[in-house]
């Protein structure tokens, strides 16, 4: 209990954010349902296709709708420019506040149509003009019912924005998914209980004002709008007070070996006397184009991820030209300086139970190809997305009887269940050790290497202190001390550490 | 006790309008016209609600547009204050053309009551009264919003309720209060008194008419219900199909007069009087009746 509290005092600055994301997702909810529902209101066709088109958007998933809206901002700097930002705040207030839209209009939409139609005649009859009308009696005649609209998407906004996380905008979602990775509930549990008092919070404050304005009772309104006023302005001042340009922001992706690197390297520049902020849990996709936007200024990313995700290249021309071309190509393209290799690879490899590689007799991904359409393969979600799988069932035709995805942690415990045969494992993984696991050879060189590289966003690249506190590390990791810190944070029980902790130790093992 | 107290009335009570109608009947033609239907028409789409209808309502007169459902009363009334506008013709106001006139200015000068009563639910019963000026930018005096309660029978207090604690009577009351806090030039009423019960009906009737004289309005009444118009109206005008059927004074029309439509709805509530009339007479079979 004491753990989630401590968490708790400590997610300050995700609490301010997903306030200030939220509140300005509903805002700009308000901002297009309301002109819409008064025009709804006065014409049935707008009022069909609106409310057609929100429901719509309604039936994406929250998690999709926010993904969505990388490629369309990306798409979208052609008209405004390279300085468009594609993730963070303004994809998520995007998508949040299209995910906000429905409730409130609904609500707003319905209100009108149930306004006393009496009651509208006598504006008419008394001589109100329409504007008049509109503000006199048709809204503050609706507003309890559009209060209750909004009520509804707030709740929905707060649990929702825990989604922004995924494509680099902090919220409470950090700890959820970062607890989720590493298997640390007391996270998973401090951010939901964060979330979920927020919207209960939000809700009964939002529930007075819905109430005053039923009643009519100014005094009622007042107090809940001024409540919701004081807190938001509160999360502003905090969030601007934390906010300045000296500050280092380091991604990491939704696995532990990012966190404890990223804990790593935030841990040696605040020693350095530098401010840091991580933006834990990105998509592996959303990082390299973070990193090169200075959206984030420091990553740590894999030659392989690179080579073929942004090189957009499927030859494997071994590791040393790989690492080369790929330092070139960056300074050429994006401005990211790679400062170097840490010297660890994490590399995608087959892996199987001992017992079952020895009932099979297989030691290499060649033996396994007979066997293939009676097992079973997990992999995490992007693996059979990527060129390493198309390259693997290329080289080999490979083919398997089902596959499944699991999240990374997952994945090794749907090997000890016998859920899955074969996992696209990491070489760097402590579980394959731990778990006793044999990795199969990979004799056709289908699987490029990859070696972990620390990159730096052009903001930063020519800022040779910064690079001089990180240069250190260049070299200085070996994969089994890597697969030691990372096996202390995945397993369970005895032993197990947050990521901080493992930068910790993975430091003083280097010698820090 | 409600028997025997209707039939008496509907014979003293109509005295008095029919009386008042002899001096300023429309044939006698001495006040100007503040209203004028030029052939005014109202179509929708292929329906015909009102076919172009002609006549002129005098200053200080008070008419009442009888007919039964569907006659298109309703939408002629709403032409007067443009809610509805013609299709066809002219509808003149003090001489104007009512759609050349702005609505919220025209509205203001035409005071308007319905059936649907259409107090705002938010506003308090003072507040409802001061509407109209306050559209117009001006602050009715609390002292004008008594005189207004006062006017239509209501406690100086009320001015401060809101609506939902009003019965339906005084709801009704206070419409017409509203209607007349603007001074306007034209009362109209659409079946203002339709949902209220037959005593509250009564005594709002006998108030409108007693308002009229004393304000000197010029004031139109949509009814269904021939009775209301013959007893309060100097001058009952029948409508059917959106035409006009007939146009004459109530005395007239109790003597024959405006064709048969018209004497189709004279004679329902005459029988009922003379049925009831009839109930009063001592039964030899059954004795006196109570």
């Amino acid at each position: 209990m004491s753990e989630i509290w401590t968490i708790l005092l400590g997610l300050g600055d995700k609490f301010a954010a997903h306030i200030v994301l939220a509140a300005s997702a509903i805002g700009l909810g308000l901002l297009v349902a309301l002109p819409l529902a008064v025009w709804a209101s006065r014409s049935p066709t707008v009022a069909r296709i609106a409310l057609g088109i929100a429901s719509l958007v309604q039936t994406i998933p929250a998690l999709a709708l926010l993904a969505l809206f990388f490629p369309i901002l990306l798409s979208l700097r052609a008209v405004f420019g390279e300085d468009l930002p594609t993730l963070g705040f303004l994809p998520a207030l995007l998508a949040l506040a299209l995910y906000a839209l429905l409730p409130i209009l609904r609500n707003a939409v319905t209100a009108q149509a149930n306004l006393d139609p009496g009651v509208l005649e006598a504006a008419d009859g008394v001589g109100m003009t329409s504007w008049q009308k509109l503000t006199l009696v048709e809204a503050p005649l609706s507003a309890p019912f559009v209060m209750a609209g909004i009520r509804t998407a707030s709740v929905w906004t707060i649990g929702a924005a825990t989604l922004a996380t995924t494509i680099g905008q902090p919220s409470l979602g950090d700890p959820i998914f970062a607890g989720l990775q590493t298997q640390n509930w007391a996270l998973v549990v401090a951010g939901c209980i964060a979330s979920a008092g927020l919207a209960l919070v939000v809700d009964a404050l939002l529930g007075i004002v819905e109430n005053g304005f039923a009643r009519r009772n100014r005094w009622q309104y007042g107090a809940g709008i001024a409540a919701v006023a004081l807190g938001l302005a509160g999360a502003l001042i905090y969030q601007s007070g934390g906010d300045d340009d000296d500050t280092i922001i380091i991604a990491s992706k939704q696995f532990s070996e990012q966190y404890i690197l990223a804990q790593l390297i935030g841990s040696r520049l605040e020693a350095a006397g530098y401010s840091v902020e991580y933006r834990d849990g990105l998509g592996s996709a959303v990082v390299h184009s973070a990193v090169a936007s200075s959206s984030i200024d420091i990553s740590v990313d894999y030659t392989g991820t690179i080579w073929t995700n942004e090189l957009e290249r499927s030859d494997n021309p071994g590791r040393e030209v790989m690492y080369d071309t790929i330092v070139q190509w960056e300074n050429d393209n994006t401005g990211v300086r790679v400062l170097g290799r840490l010297g660890f690879e994490n590399a995608y490899a087959f892996a199987m139970r001992e017992d079952r590689a020895a009932q099979l007799g297989v030691s290499s991904l060649e033996e396994l190809v007979p066997y293939g359409p009676s097992l079973t393969v997990g992999g995490d979600p992007e693996f059979f997305e990527r060129p390493e799988w198309i390259a693997v069932r290329d080289a080999y035709g490979m083919r398997f009887g089902e596959t499944r995805n699991f999240s990374p942690t997952f994945m090794y415990n749907a090997l000890r269940s016998g859920e899955a045969d074969v996992i696209s494992a990491y070489t760097s993984d402590g579980r394959i050790a731990a778990d006793r696991l044999v990795v199969l050879d990979d004799p056709r060189g289908a699987l490029p290497s990859y070696d972990a590289m620390l990159m730096m966003s052009p903001r930063i690249a020519q800022d040779e202190e910064i690079a001089s506190v990180l240069q250190p590390l260049i070299g200085a990791i070996p994969v089994e001390a890597m697969r030691e810190a990372n096996f202390a944070v995945d397993r369970e029980g005895e032993g197990k550490l947050s990521p901080k902790d493992a930068a910790a130790q993975l430091a003083e093992t280097i010698g820090f | 006790m409600a028997r025997g107290r209707l039939v008496p009335r509907l014979y003293r009570g109509g005295a008095g309008p029919i009386t008042t109608s002899s001096t300023q009947s429309s044939q006698t033609q001495t006040s100007p016209a503040i209203l004028t239907f030029d052939a005014a028409e109202r179509r929708y789409g292929e329906t015909v609600a009102v076919g172009g209808v002609t006549c002129a309502v005098e200053v200080g007169s008070f008419v009442a547009l009888v007919g039964s459902s569907g006659s298109g009363k309703s939408t002629l009334l709403k032409m007067v204050n443009t809610l509805v506008t013609p299709t066809g013709g002219r509808v003149l106001f003090g001489g104007e053309d009512v759609t050349s006139l702005k609505p919220s200015t025209l509205r203001r000068r035409v005071g308007y009551v319905f059936q649907g009563i259409g107090l705002f639910p938010h506003f308090s019963v003072g507040e409802n009264i001061a509407i109209g000026p306050r559209l117009a930018g001006e602050k009715l005096s609390a002292e004008r919003v008594q005189e207004l309660l006062e006017l239509v029978e209501l406690e100086p207090e009320m001015a401060s309720r809101m609506p939902d604690e009003l019965s339906g009577g005084q709801r009704q009351r206070v419409g017409v209060a509203r209607a007349l806090a603007g001074d306007p030039e034209l009362l109209i009423m659409d079946e203002p008194f339709g949902a209220l019960d037959p005593i509250t009906r009564d005594a709002l009737g006998e108030k409108v008419r007693e308002l009229h004289e004393k304000l000197g309005l010029t004031t139109i009444m949509v009814t269904h219900d021939m009775a209301e118009a013959l007893l309060l109206a100097d001058r009952v005008l029948v409508m059917s199909f959106g035409q006009l059927v007939a146009d004459h004074t109530p005395r007239e029309l109790l003597a024959g007069a405006g064709g048969e439509i018209a004497q189709g709805l004279v004679a329902v509530p005459r029988q009922q009087a003379e049925r009831l009339a009839l109930m009063e007479r001592p039964d030899p079979a059954k004795g006196p009746a109570a």
